[in-house]
Formats: C-alpha cells, sequence, structure tokens
C-alpha cells in the first residue's frame, strides 16, 4: 500500500503571484472584488481585512476605468508575501494622474476624489506611479494582522 | 451582481418616500440607484429614505449617488436619511466622514420619524 502524499515543509508558503486581467468595463469590476475576497480567504484575513481589500482593489479598477483614456483591460496583480498582500493595478492607458487626486479631509460633502481617499484610508502603503504614455499603476499594500 | 431598487410610501405623518435598495452598489450598478432617485426628486419627492439593510457592498460610485441625491433635496429644503445598521457599510460612511452629512439610522421608523 502506497503511502499518501504529503506536501513538504516549503509548500505550506502561500507566498507567490496571482494576475487578473479584465476587460475595462464597469461589469467586470465585481469580478476583481471577487478575486481578492477568494485570495484574502485563502491567507486567512480577517472579515474586516477581506472588505477593506475588497474596496480597495474595486476603488482602483473603477478609477482606470473611468479615468484613463485607451485602456482596453486593467491587469491586477496579486502579490502576497507572508502576512503583506500586495495588489497593483495598471490601466495600460494614458492614464489618471492618482497623485492629483490625493484627497484632503472631507468637509463639505464631494462627489468626487472619494476613491482615492478610501484607498488611503483602507490600505496601508500606497504608491501611485503616473506616466502619460503607459498609463497609472497603483501598488497598495495591506499588512493583515495588524 | 446586481442591485434591486424598489420604492414605497409608508403610512404615516412623516410623509417619507422610501427606497429599497438590495445587493451591491458599485460603478456598474450605481446608474439604476442614481435613476431612481433623480425621478423620485423630479416628482417632487424631497423627504427620503434610502435603506440600505440589504446592501452588502457600496463604494465610492454608490456614495457619489447619494450625496448628489442629497444635495438636490436640500435645495427643495428636504434631506436624506440613511437605514443602515451593517458594520463594514456603517465603516465607509465613518471613514469619508459622511456621518456627519447624513442622517443614519438603524431602523426604519426612526429614519422616517426624523426627516
Amino acid at each position: 500500500m502506497r503511502e499518501p502524499v504529503t506536501s513538504p515543509d516549503a509548500s505550506r508558503t502561500l507566498d507567490g503571484q496571482l494576475q487578473l486581467r479584465i476587460p475595462s468595463r464597469a461589469e467586470w469590476v465585481s469580478v476583481a472584488r471577487l478575486a481578492v475576497a477568494g485570495i484574502a480567504h485563502r491567507i486567512e484575513a480577517t472579515i474586516d481585512e477581506v472588505e477593506d481589500l475588497k474596496l480597495a482593489v474595486a476603488e482602483a479598477c473603477t478609477n482606470c476605468i473611468q479615468h484613463a483614456q485607451g485602456n482596453q483591460e486593467v491587469l491586477v496583480t496579486f502579490e502576497i508575501a507572508g502576512r503583506r498582500l500586495t495588489m497593483v493595478v495598471e490601466d495600460g492607458g494614458k492614464g489618471f494622474d492618482g497623485r492629483a487626486l490625493a484627497p484632503e479631509p472631507l468637509g463639505e460633502p464631494k462627489v468626487g476624489g472619494l476613491g482615492v481617499f478610501l484607498i488611503r484610508s483602507l490600505m496601508d502603503e500606497v504608491d501611485y506611479d503616473f506616466d502619460p504614455l503607459t498609463g497609472t499603476k497603483l501598488t497598495m499594500t495591506k499588512v493583515l494582522g495588524q | 451582481m446586481d442591485i434591486k431598487v424598489s420604492v414605497r410610501e409608508p403610512n404615516g405623518k412623516s410623509g417619507a418616500t422610501v427606497v429599497d435598495l438590495n445587493g451591491e452598489i458599485d460603478v456598474y450598478t450605481s446608474p439604476k440607484v442614481k435613476e431612481t432617485i433623480s425621478e423620485l426628486i423630479d416628482q417632487e419627492h424631497y423627504r427620503l429614505v434610502i435603506n440600505l439593510e440589504n446592501v452588502r457592498y457600496i463604494d465610492s460610485t454608490g456614495l457619489g449617488v447619494l450625496i448628489g441625491g442629497l444635495k438636490r433635496v436640500r435645495e427643495h429644503s428636504g434631506t436624506v436619511n440613511l437605514v443602515c445598521s451593517n458594520p463594514q457599510i456603517k465603516k465607509i460612511f465613518d471613514i469619508t466622514g459622511l456621518v456627519k452629512i447624513f442622517g443614519i439610522f438603524d431602523n426604519e421608523k426612526a429614519a422616517c420619524e426624523s426627516l
């Protein structure tokens, strides 16, 4: 009788990279949310952390879809490193300058700028790399269990 | 992922129009919510209660629709109250400071009575 195959210790780590490429259209943003929810559950994020990650990735994808010009798709890369989950959202178009949308504390009700405000509030590290020719690359990291 | 939107006018002295939302409010679904609220305001319903009890998710586009509705009814001395007891949803209103702008209540009765 053969011994059951057991995973070596090295395979227990969940570190790694996943990528999702969605059409640059509103109806596909929910798929990015579902993807990050699945990944977050896999690495045992809390319910609050899962909700934060879902909102952050959706806001980033929404910005790409609403503001970038000429892009056909949005590329989302998820990178797991220990308890750090980094999401990189790239529009591949002419981009939008997220730095310009960096919010001030909200006072009077405003419709614009809420998405970036939420991303900065919910994620631990946020970095925009904006190039008018190649588009926007938003990198955001959440450290789980803080 | 979709959103169901329905409108009713409960009996009572409040004169409130209640908008029940069920589902997720994001960049794809928020136009449907916006359309309903805009139509109500066009029909001179200025005392609105938006029931978010069955909303599982809302993002900035959804918040934008609610803010837009509030701005419009305020032009007619009206207001928008929200019904929301889901801590995940309430957290978003807390973070954005919108708790100071909307009346947020745990139940519909309180939301209608405070209009």
